[in-house]
């Protein structure tokens, strides 16, 4: 399971690496993209297969974030009806989001802005 | 094809032929490593919650938070700046990324103070990806929801 | 007597002599192959500020006094100071002049402000509006990074034609008394706009209106390039010094031979891992007022046409779309008059 995250995590990135240097992407371009696209692949059904196949390896990158959205609207649309499409996409994401929030916010009072190299 | 016109073409070729290229090669094999041994590293803490008995769904919401939270921190140090030099889109990519273009916003916008710093700017990277992940997953969730109706 | 020449030029027919230069700069610029030169090079980019923005002012405060001190004069016999910087309303010299209390003009001419400046004051002195002229710029990479691209700590690769924006400040103070270096001449740029889009390629933005002033320069004086000793541009870097010397033998003239280029000396791009070099108002101001202020004073260089460049962006316009237009001032320096 290790190997097929590696490889399969790996190539994600490859793909994102190839978008930046052929097209001059800005990163939050290419972080929009890869949501959207793991959305759309959920919705037809092709990046469940793969999520099975790799694990975190398609979970851990952006479209799997952009899966996630995707499933959990499903999910909830299964479970409490037309509701479920304003709801479980942001409902499935709400840890993450949380987290990062909350982390950032904390990192912001207690660090100051870093100098690069 | 007016003067001007002929001239910015001719200059665009000549930029072209002298702008040195991005190593893609290299950069591709950096981002596919970096990006890999952040999904390893993802796949070892849902195995983690997986065999401390927490379901599929659990621990993949727990790993996330754990990766977006190492990943704060490391900004905030000054750190992933410097991995994501090295890696390219092999730090860009992976949830970790979503996490720096949350929390480098914060930390460097604080001087123009908690609300309208920290607070407003915060998501002046990563806004696009929420704002578009929710209209996909509404999108496509429209067309779920349709679909089952039949 | 008028003393416009050609298209876009001027004569100086009184003395105009750039009588002293000061620099300060931030610890990486003090690294590279100048550091020795410059007069002041502080230890970090806050430089006991507790912002980037106001670390900026700060180099432009203390590079303003300095270069006064060296001149001999008190502030108060400064007659104007022109000065200009890379922040939202050029905020980074209107708190470090602040406390001069001296009649200001601020101006913006993107990483070309010096080249601006010292055009401008030293029309006021030869025109008998000014005795004694400052003219400063200066750029803070954090700050640039910060306005015109991304937070810092976003771990982001730079593309190998972007260019590192010079943290520091460099002035002058021009007088119409004095031994010389001498301001001869000057050649204020058009904006050029050769349809370039690309915000990680400066020097591609920046060339053609270096080419454009240069060209122009030479005809307005009727000189040939190796009238000069050097030929100085601004931050042009290693893409668009390449790009300047094609554009110039378009138009007839080869500068290669007396050439140099401040944002690639500023670094050494191997080890500072600058990519195509420096950039910023102050990668001009502090090489010019660090080294070749001082060559033109010891007399090792005689003739010098100083060519800082500016690319003229703004965040909204970049992201409105808009190409990124540029402008290049020139400034004949001579040791004799």
């Amino acid at each position: 399971m290790y190997i097929k995250a590696f490889i399969v995590g790996g190539l994600i990135c490859v793909i994102g690496q190839l978008l930046i240097d052929k097209t001059k992407f800005t990163p939050a371009r290419i972080l929009v993209l890869f949501v959207v696209a793991g959305c759309v692949l959920g919705a037809l059904g092709l990046y469940a297969p793969l999520a099975e196949f790799a694990g975190a390896g398609a979970t851990v990158p952006l479209p799997g974030f952009g899966y996630a959205l995707y499933k959990g609207a499903a999910e909830e649309i299964d479970r409490s009806g037309f509701l479920g499409v304003l709801t479980g996409g942001l409902k499935a994401a709400s840890a993450g989001i949380a987290a990062a929030v909350c982390g950032s916010f904390l990192a912001a009072l207690c660090f100051n802005p870093k100098e690069k190299e | 094809m007016n003067q001007q016109a002929l001239a910015e073409e001719r200059y665009k070729e000549l930029v072209n032929a002298v702008t040195p290229d991005s190593k893609t090669g290299e950069n591709c094999l950096r981002a596919f490593l970096c990006g890999g041994a952040i999904c390893v590293l993802g796949q070892f803490i849902n195995n983690c919650f997986t065999s401390a008995g927490f379901g599929k769904d659990p621990a993949a919401s727990y790993t996330a938070v754990i990766l977006v939270l190492l990943s704060v921190v490391l900004t905030a140090a000054g750190l992933y700046a410097k991995i994501g030099k090295f890696a390219g889109a092999g730090s860009v990519v992976p949830i970790t990324g979503f996490a720096n273009a949350v929390a480098a916003p914060a930390v460097e916008f604080k001087k123009e103070g908690l609300v309208m710093g920290v607070g407003a700017r915060m998501f002046i990277v990563a806004g696009p990806v929420i704002v578009f992940g929710t209209l996909a997953s509404m999108i496509m969730g429209l067309i779920y929801w349709f679909t089952r109706m039949r | 007597m008028n003393k416009h020449l050609g298209a876009q030029s001027v004569w100086f027919e009184n003395v105009v002599s750039v009588n002293a230069a000061a620099s300060v700069v931030g610890p990486k610029e003090g690294q590279g192959p100048l550091g020795k030169y410059f007069d002041i090079v502080c230890e970090d980019n806050l430089f006991g500020a507790d912002s980037w923005e106001k670390a900026e002012s700060e180099f432009a405060r203390r590079g303003l006094d300095l270069a006064v001190k060296k001149s001999g004069l008190p502030m108060d016999n400064m007659d104007y100071i022109i000065s200009g910087d890379l922040l939202n309303q050029s905020t980074g010299s209107t708190f470090g002049v602040i406390d001069t209390k001296r009649p200001f003009f601020g101006i913006f001419g993107a990483c070309s402000t010096i080249g601006e400046g010292m055009a401008l004051g030293s029309v006021l002195i030869d025109g008998g509006f000014a005795y004694n002229v400052l003219a400063g710029a200066g750029s803070h990479f954090c700050a640039a990074e910060k306005q015109f691209r991304f937070p810092l700590e976003l771990g982001s690769q730079r593309p190998p034609s972007s260019t590192w924006t010079v943290t520091g400040h460099g002035a002058v103070v021009l007088s119409n008394l004095g031994e010389g270096p001498f301001v001869t001449g000057a050649t204020t740029g058009k904006i050029v706009d050769m349809g370039v889009k690309d915000q990680n390629n400066m020097g591609a933005v920046m060339a053609p209106a270096a080419a454009d002033t240069i060209a122009s320069h030479l005809r307005d004086f009727n000189r040939a390039p190796d009238y000069y000793d050097l030929i100085l541009t601004g931050d042009l870097g290693y893409v668009g010094r390449d790009l300047l010397y094609t554009l110039m033998k378009d138009e007839g003239y080869d500068i290669s031979r007396n050439h140099k280029d401040c944002g690639i000396e500023i670094f050494d791009r191997e080890s500072q891992d600058t990519h195509s070099g420096g950039s910023g108002c102050a990668c001009a101001a502090s090489v010019f007022s660090a080294y070749f202020w001082r060559k033109l004073k010891e007399k090792s260089l005689n003739k010098v046409l100083f060519v800082p460049t500016g690319a003229l962006l703004s965040p909204t316009s970049f992201m409105q779309g808009e190409n990124i237009p540029a402008i290049a001032h020139a400034v004949a320096l001579e040791t004799s008059r």
